[in-house]
């Protein structure tokens, strides 16, 4: 599947586009398929995302993974700050990473 | 250390107004992203992982208390209470909204202090030795010199787009400190036969995907013409840099190129002509800028002597403290890293105590240091317990300066955008893993970068490791023979690269090979520079350990 990310122009938080809006949560995203690049402009040229582009994911019994492990990074939050992540009571959240 | 007068500090102020209206304008819509970045990334301020990311200039790594607390409370209320110590004595936010990055700026103008010229090709923070001002060994504090670099080249008109961005030390000892032939240009202040004092200018030099030790370009520059010289190098730079590669185009590539004598002649002819434009700076602002590094308030006669019965503190002396030039004192380096800690993380709270610290024990003065570290610079000896106690209660009275715990880590892909492989956390099980042997190791200096860029300066490392992306998973390259001091070389590659849990495993083997092979007094570096790569590589690869270039059991 083809998802869309970027960064909160405000807070510059990690935000993925959920079909309508932007989520905190890569979990959120829907599958944009061929329409991620206009949905990027759009969404780019009204200020509510920075610099959108489109991932590859896949949908995992353990909900929506990216491809890559930097866009898991991106997704949880830093692997040695747990504290800081999206998953903050998660001790294993990092594996998911891997 | 070095106060604003009424110039610096009208020149930062009027730039923090200047960021907000661009900020203000970026937020209402009226600049879009492309207009917009290049004059964040100018104030420092970069799009990271996973939020926007201040660097903050620590100029040559010397900050007040006044400084120093203010970084510990701009990374409570405008991040998520830490900082990050760089390789390049700067600090790090992670955590930063765009919205209050001007208030970050204004709060750091209130302590003279900014994030100007931390990004973008351009004239970058001049780095400087850790110790000057204290070390024994100097000829001169380098830091007058290091803050003549940083006037002349802030907002240089000429300079605001060079073809890469360009990176200066200066030192002053024969002993370097400070990685000087590893940056653009690395000065030297040296005596000559005359007994004259000038500089050496290294030129060239730099890590990154073309790793290149700086060669001696002059030998001495007079103290009264080195501005003139240094726009003379950075003239023929920006003249003939390339522009049409990102990475070819930095002035290690041009002197290559072209040759250091081709180099040379052309900036000795732009030297001559520049000469007689009388562009350096007066003698009067230089002697203004001394006088501010005048030495503190040293107590004559202060004690020797030292108490050595507490074993934790007699072994944090003699792997954190060095020799000062004052008798009595001493300088102290307050480890970053604990074992299991993250390399050049610090808390708030943390950063305040050592703000605290440099007010009662070091004459206010704190040095942030390119192994990612804070120094105390003039510590009584008499003091020193006390310090250490106030330091070991707060976790930051580890004692392994220089030693193989001490890993120099980039932030890696836990936090930056460039980066190919995790850095921390190869950190963290290194540290994790040798810490029962780091005394017996001794100094073995470990640095670990998460892509190419080079910003853990793994090919300086005694043992350097690399983290490549491979088909989408981490995989790690270890070099051996790296070094930054006065003999400086860069490692070399060991052979094919391991998974997280192997380079532990294969950086072990190393340190075991050492431990086994040394002769009397050889560090890690010594022993593999007598006996060559062949042997190691034959311990980090042998058959029972690995298969295939991967680990069997690391």
């Amino acid at each position: 599947m083809k998802i869309l990310t970027g960064n909160d122009l405000q807070s510059g938080a990690v935000t993925w586009w959920d079909g309508a809006t932007w989520s905190l949560h890569v979990e959120d995203s829907a599958d944009v398929g061929e329409h991620g690049e206009d949905i990027a402009a759009r969404e780019n040229a009204a200020r509510r995302v920075v610099s959108p582009y489109v991932i590859d994911a896949e949908q995992s019994p353990d909900g929506i993974r990216p491809a890559h492990i930097k866009e898991r990074i991106r997704a949880l939050g830093p692997t040695v700050r747990l504290d800081l992540s999206l998953k903050p009571a998660d001790a294993d959240a990092g594996m998911w990473v891997i | 250390m070095y106060q604003y007068d009424s110039y610096d500090q009208a020149l930062v102020d009027a730039r923090v107004a200047d960021f907000r209206d661009q900020v203000r304008r970026r937020l209402d819509g009226s600049m879009s992203e492309e207009q917009f970045r290049p004059l964040r990334l100018m104030n420092g301020l970069y799009l990271q992982l996973h939020a926007y990311m201040l660097r903050v200039a620590v100029p040559y790594g010397t900050l007040s208390s006044a400084q120093m607390r203010m970084l510990g409370d701009i990374a409570d209320k405008y991040d998520r209470g830490y900082g990050h110590f760089t390789t390049r004595q700067n600090i790090q936010y992670n955590w930063i909204k765009l919205d209050e990055a001007p208030d970050i700026l204004a709060d750091l103008a209130s302590v003279e202090m900014h994030a100007i010229q931390t990004s973008g090709n351009c004239i970058r923070n001049t780095t400087s030795d850790q110790y000057a001002g204290a070390a024994a060994d100097e000829l001169v504090d380098p830091r007058p010199y290091a803050e003549l670099i940083r006037q002349w080249s802030t907002f240089h008109p000429e300079f605001s787009y060079l073809p890469r961005k360009f990176k200066m030390a200066v030192i002053a000892s024969e002993t370097d400190r400070a990685a000087m032939r590893l940056h653009d240009i690395g000065v030297q202040i040296v005596r000559n036969a005359a007994g004259e004092l000038g500089c050496a200018f290294y030129v060239g030099g730099g890590m990154g995907r073309t790793p290149m030790i700086a060669p001696l370009i002059r030998e001495f520059v007079p103290l009264d013409q080195f501005i003139t010289y240094s726009e003379a190098c950075l003239r023929v730079y920006n003249r003939h840099g390339r522009r049409d590669n990102k990475y070819k185009a930095r002035i290690k590539i041009l002197v290559h190129e072209i040759g250091k004598e081709e180099y040379s002649r052309q900036v000795e002819e732009e030297f001559a002509h520049l000469l007689t434009q009388g562009i350096e700076p007066p003698t009067a602002e230089l002697e203004r800028i001394k006088a501010q590094f005048a030495d503190p308030a040293f107590e004559a006669g202060a004690s020797d002597a030292l108490d050595r019965s507490d074993p934790d503190f007699a072994l944090w002396i003699d792997n954190n403290c060095v020799t000062h030039k004052q008798p009595g004192y001493i300088a102290a380096t307050i480890s970053l890293k604990p074992v299991g800690g993250i390399p050049g993380d610090a808390s708030s709270d943390q950063i305040r105590l050592m703000a605290d610290l440099a007010r009662d024990y070091s004459f206010d003065e704190l040095r942030v240091t390119h192994a990612q570290n804070i120094v105390l610079p003039h510590v009584k000896k008499a003091d020193l317990y006390t310090l250490w106690q106030a330091l070991d209660v707060a976790g930051l009275g580890t004692a392994n300066l220089d030693q193989v715990g001490d890993i120099i880590a980039c932030p890696g892909l836990d936090y930056c955008s460039l980066a190919n492989a995790r850095s921390i956390p190869v950190a963290q099980k290194l540290s994790e893993r040798l810490a029962p042997k780091q005394q017996e190791i001794g100094e073995l200096k470990l640095k670990i970068s998460g892509c190419i860029n080079a910003c853990g300066h793994h090919h300086a490392g005694h043992i350097g490791i690399l983290g490549v992306d491979r088909k989408g998973v981490e995989n790690y390259q270890l070099l051996l023979g790296g070094c930054e001091g006065a003999d400086t070389s860069l490692g070399q590659i060991t052979g094919p690269g391991f998974d997280e849990d192997g380079i532990v495993g294969a950086v072990e083997r190393a340190t075991d090979y050492y431990l086994a092979q040394r002769e009397n007094g050889e560090r890690f570096l010594d022993t593999y520079r007598r006996l060559g790569m062949t042997p190691f590589k034959e311990a980090i690869y042998a058959p029972n350990s690995v298969k295939n270039g991967e680990p069997a059991n690391g």
